[in-house]
């Protein structure tokens, strides 16, 4: 039987296969070091952070200070850097701690780095890799909780990427890194902990492939991240009423595997989407759109984006537990469909 | 006088002629109606961009902005491409896709004239990176605007290249205006290069106008960068003869200002120095005149001849290098 490490973990022994591999590979942002190897930490060695959420915890200890760099507070200098730097022969990882602070740094991706390949003729190529947290339920409220990445697939030039588990993350992120292309990695803060089989080896998981998480026969969802477990507790559940739901795993954004997405739509008759992130020009409109437009004559009933409200995240847990789509949520609309 | 040779006297005169006669051409060209879009011009600034050049070669990075096709030519990218590109021709450096305000040559370590004010900075710091951790003597410099001094992207790229230490010279071309706003007014510092100070790092105000001032405030930026002792900030004091973006009325300029920038010419300058001294000839000078203006006028016939992008070919490709 294969190894069992958390989310996390798997997260952390990407960019290190992937460091050992290739030393243009360098990870920076803030307190993805910590406190190590600083002079007044001399003598102790030992690691104050490894990233505010952990994730890269361990990596300055073997890859060093040149390669590990702790940044300042000035995400629009080091994302910039890092765009810099991979039009120049490095392989930069930057991590942005929480996807809601792409409001001060958003220029250097969207105006820069999706789009210096395209203004320069093809000249350029622009490998950065932006991790970069998501998610509510950490009572972290409106400006640490939300998911964006929508914002990011809008814009041609970026890849975007949403594991949902610790062996998607693992390959996900080694291909993100080998790829040529500007890549944003989304993490969800609360799968960070959350157990599964790894190899120990490097392996890859293609960008813009799907994985069908549950097969099913009556019911397709569509979905991604955090929302993948709902989707399969929900599809449980179900089961043992008699309805039997697909789930599938979109697992990037763009590119997007519209075709296992129309395929399951056309076995199963039946399409929800469910999506963290906010419903207006979203992953779930983007999907519904695809299907009706695609698929239209094989549905067999109108299909339904299950999203939060067209509002932003709450802080009090009440309020943040009613803004998540929840387990039960998607158990009605699947009753209500069939 | 700073140590020149007179291979470098030749190659700094022949540069600042072509981005004039590149600049003015490309201004008739554009009040000709032939040029879609809109053009920032150099001119009144080449001694800022080649002085400052002249100590750089192709492996060596540029950042740029959006009044870019001096420090294009300068770094020596190729005026055909350039003007084909100002044109929106296939046959462009970006194959009409960038236009004036993002002409680039990776290969030549241009890495884009850029359409976002104070953008380059950070961009600067990422090739500074580059070199610093795969251990070139590569020296990035970041030329920016009296516009961009007072974006924080350049306080955070003067920040963080201080505190890494990187090859980095931050080149503040001061042309006196953020579009129709002077600098006396949008900047809180009596000097730009103060706020040197407040990176640890040196800095200089010099007469941008100058070619010799430029190429000595360089010369010791550029050498200290590529030792590994971290970034600069010369600011260098200047002037435009267009307007922000060419077309605009200029009604925020007096008389007397226009008048004084015309007898401060930088080429004109330059010129008076080197025969004064003996440096060049007058034929050497002519000879220089005679083949830049051909450059140029090559140049707007290669544009014109050149084809245009064929959209089917080309509109939806270098998005991505790849993309299923």
């Amino acid at each position: 039987m294969a190894r069992t490490i958390t989310f996390r973990e798997a997260i952390i022994e990407a960019m290190a296969l992937e460091m050992r591999r290739d030393p243009t590979v360098i990870l920076m942002g803030e307190d993805v070091a910590g406190g190590a190897t600083l002079p007044h930490m001399e003598g102790e060695n030992k690691e104050a952070w490894g990233g505010v959420l952990g994730a890269s915890k361990g990596l300055v200890i073997e890859f060093g200070r040149d390669r590990v760099r702790d940044t300042p507070i000035s995400e629009s200098a080091y994302i910039g850097a890092a765009v810099g730097a991979a039009s120049t022969g490095l392989r930069p990882i930057a991590e942005l701690m929480f996807v809601d602070f792409l409001g001060v740094c958003f220029d250097q991706i969207f105006n820069q780095g999706a789009k210096m390949r395209y203004m320069f003729g093809g000249k350029a190529q622009v490998p950065v890799v932006i991790r970069t947290t998501i998610g509510a339920g950490f009572g972290a409220a409106a400006q640490h909780s939300e998911c964006l990445y929508s914002i990011f697939t809008h814009i041609p030039g970026l890849k975007t990427v949403v594991p949902s588990t610790p062996y998607d993350a693992k390959g996900l992120l080694s291909s993100a890194i080998r790829d040529n292309d500007p890549v944003i990695f989304f993490e969800h803060k609360l799968l960070y902990g959350l157990e599964g089989e790894v190899p120990e080896d490097n392996y890859t998981v293609p960008l813009g492939v799907a994985d069908v998480k549950r097969e099913g026969q009556d019911l397709t969802i569509v979905t991604l991240g955090r929302m993948v477990h709902f989707s399969l507790e929900a599809a449980e559940k179900l089961s043992s009423d008699g309805v039997d739901v697909e789930v599938v795993d979109l697992r990037s954004l763009s590119p997007m595997d519209e075709e296992t997405i129309l395929n399951s739509v056309k076995k199963t008759h039946r399409l929800i989407v469910v999506d963290e992130d906010f419903p207006r020009c979203s992953m779930a409109t983007d999907v519904v759109a695809l299907v009706a437009g695609q698929a239209f004559d094989y549905l067999d009933a109108p299909p339904k984006m299950i999203t939060p409200p067209h509002t932003l995240v709450p802080f009090s847990p009440v309020l943040e537990q009613a803004y998540i789509p929840s387990v039960d949520t998607i158990v009605s609309t699947v009753q209500s469909l069939m | 006088m700073a140590e020149i040779n007179k291979e470098q006297l030749l190659w700094a005169y022949e540069r600042m002629r072509l981005i004039r006669t590149f600049e003015d051409r490309v201004a008739e060209l554009f009040a000709e109606g032939k040029l879609p879009g809109f053009v920032h011009l150099y001119a009144g600034e080449e001694a800022m961009g080649v002085g400052v050049i002249s100590h750089l070669t192709d492996k060596d990075y540029i950042t740029s902005t959006h009044r870019g096709h001096g420090h294009c030519i300068a770094k020596g990218v190729d005026v055909n491409s350039m003007m084909a590109e100002v044109y929106g021709k296939a046959t462009g450096a970006c194959k009409g896709k960038g236009g004036s305000m993002h002409i680039a040559d990776v290969d030549k370590g241009m890495l884009g004239a850029n359409g976002i004010v104070g953008a380059g900075g950070p961009l600067a710091c990422g090739s500074g990176l580059t070199a610093k951790i795969l251990g070139t003597d590569q020296v990035t410099v970041c030329f920016f605007g009296d516009g961009a001094a007072e974006q924080g992207t350049m306080h955070e790229a003067m920040n963080l290249a201080s505190i890494w230490k990187l090859p980095v010279v931050f080149v503040c071309e001061n042309n006196g205006y953020a579009e129709t706003t002077p600098w006396g007014y949008h900047c809180a510092a009596k000097d730009i290069s103060d706020r040197a100070v407040a990176y640890d790092m040196p800095g200089a105000t010099i007469d941008g106008a100058d070619f010799f001032a430029v190429y000595e405030a360089a010369e010791v930026a550029i050498e200290q960068a590529r030792k590994g002792q971290g970034p600069s900030l010369v600011e260098c004091r200047g002037f435009r003869y267009y307007g922000h973006f060419q077309g605009d009325s200029m009604l925020y300029f007096t008389e007397e200002e226009k008048a004084r920038n015309h007898a401060n010419d930088p080429i004109e300058s330059f010129k008076k120095q080197v025969l004064e001294r003996g440096l060049l000839s007058e034929a050497e000078i002519a000879e220089i005149d005679a083949k830049t203006t051909k450059m140029v006028q090559d140049a707007v016939e290669f544009a014109e001849e050149s084809p245009w992008p064929v959209p089917e070919d080309v509109l939806t490709t270098d998005v991505y290098v790849s993309y299923p």
